[in-house]
């Protein structure tokens, strides 16, 4: 069905193709839907990606960048050589498909499990802390003048919005609200310098192969702010998978993740990179919370959803280790 | 009282049925979602076990810091509500502890795998 209009849609834009092939929807929810498919070219099949909110939906939840937006921003770390799928063509009205537009797809894994265990990534591995750091440094040195319009947050924000999420959860948390009162105590005030961060960086987002990561994804909760906080957030140990002493998504340490990021020409700043990693750990717990809330108020009754809501101990393990840690 | 069998040999019951007889039929998403269920109920019987015991003692330690009286909720929003105001911090005797006896039973019966809980358990 879906296959009569990307048919259409790959006709006028790519040049030699005869139709399209294997299309097949890889997620989603209700207002947004990742498909993959096959764009049949006399020169050999081009693996292909729609991402699209379907047609009726389309005003994006208050955090996230939009997808425009998203597809700018993908196609402008393409052209800046920050690993990312190019952007073959961004959907009009007249095309029946909806908002979104459509990407070339890279071959490799995103599956953090997959990642951290299988035999096919083991020389990777090591190098991808010190990749990431690279990797990172190139999206933040994006130009700001370039970008789609994004929201712009500072950590002193975050943290009142966070605040406001978790007490609407009416859930009290002894160890959330210690969490809450750390990042107050700990807010390092507006950053020197205000980037684009990615805002969901973090395995489980990167599409990695044999020779490491070949793709950043998922770049909807893109913004302006503090650089750190990306680096943070790579470190929550919800994306270590297990690895516990590999704080980089499971694959290596700090050092070498600030070594590959220095090393790219930008400075990090390792308090920062911590206090981001605090708040992201809670983040990630609040989350977890509002799941539960779906579960039990919305139309999402499922199983998964409710066992989420059971994660968030998770992380309020995982904040003690960080703040009240105990002795060896 | 209720007759028995009890809640935790009703639950387990199943649970081993969906483990042992029904998995073995079941592929795809689908099996995701028989996965899914039998971890349901799996923490369900590590709640009914082991929580009475624990939340007795969760009330008793509640009890020595906050130097007041109630149920185990009420008790815990206080202390949300203590922290929140500033009054009850890290500095304060027995909060850690108590916050980490109190976690390290949660994960007991949220998620016993949970590598940072194994390794806390180690210690």
């Amino acid at each position: 069905m879906i296959e009569a209009e990307l048919s259409r849609s790959v006709a006028r834009w790519c040049e030699g193709a005869t139709g399209v092939t294997g299309a097949a929807k890889l997620s989603g929810g209700a207002s947004q839907e990742t498909w993959r498919f096959d764009i049949e070219h006399p020169d050999g099949p081009i693996g292909a990606i729609l991402r699209r909110s379907p047609k009726g939906y389309g005003a994006a939840p208050t955090r996230a960048a939009g997808l425009a937006a998203e597809a700018q921003l993908m196609q402008l770390a393409y052209e800046a050589g920050v690993p990312s799928p190019r952007v073959m063509h961004v959907l009009t009205p007249d095309e029946d498909l909806g908002t979104g537009f459509i990407m070339q797809r890279v071959d490799g894994e995103t599956i953090a499990r997959k990642i951290l265990r299988d035999e096919e990534f083991a020389t990777a591995r090591p190098l991808l802390a010190r990749q990431i750091g690279g990797v990172l440094a190139g999206l933040h040195r994006l130009q700001r003048d370039k970008l789609p319009e994004l929201r712009s947050r500072s950590a002193t924000q975050e943290i009142g919005e966070f605040e406001r999420d978790y007490r609407s959860l009416n859930w009290p948390k002894p160890v959330f609200e210690l969490a809450l009162r750390w990042l107050r105590d700990h807010d390092p005030g507006p950053s020197a310098e205000t980037t684009l961060v990615h805002g969901d960086f973090r395995n489980g987002n990167l599409i990695i192969g044999a020779d490491g990561v070949r793709a950043v994804l998922d770049w909807e909760l893109a913004h302006l702010g503090d650089p750190m906080e990306d680096l943070g957030w790579v470190c929550v140990n919800s994306w270590r998978f297990g690895e516990i002493d590999k704080p980089v998504g499971g694959f290596g340490t700090r050092e070498e993740l600030f070594a590959g990021y220095e090393a790219a020409g930008r400075k990090c700043d390792p308090a920062r990179v911590k206090f981001w990693e605090v708040m992201g750990t809670l983040r990630w717990g609040i989350m977890c919370g509002g799941m539960m809330q779906r579960f039990r108020e919305g139309p999402d009754h499922s199983m998964e959803r409710a066992m989420i809501g059971r994660r968030a101990s998770e992380t309020e393990i995982d904040l003690l280790r960080l703040l009240a840690p105990r002795g060896r | 009282m209720q007759d028995e069998p009890t809640p935790i040999e009703l639950t387990t019951a199943v649970a081993d049925f969906l483990r042992n007889d029904i998995t073995p039929l079941i592929s795809g998403h689908q099996a995701f979602k028989l996965r899914v269920a039998i971890n349901i109920l799996d923490l369900v019987t590590r709640q009914l076990t082991q929580e009475e015991g624990r939340d007795a003692k969760e009330v008793e330690r509640l009890r020595a810091l906050l130097g007041m009286d109630g149920s185990v909720s009420d008790l815990n929003a206080a202390l949300a509500e203590r922290i929140a105001k500033g009054e009850v911090d890290l500095a304060t005797p027995g909060l850690a502890e108590h916050l980490w006896a109190t976690t390290m039973d949660k994960l007991a019966v949220d998620q016993p795998n949970y590598a940072s809980y194994k390794r806390e358990l180690g210690r």
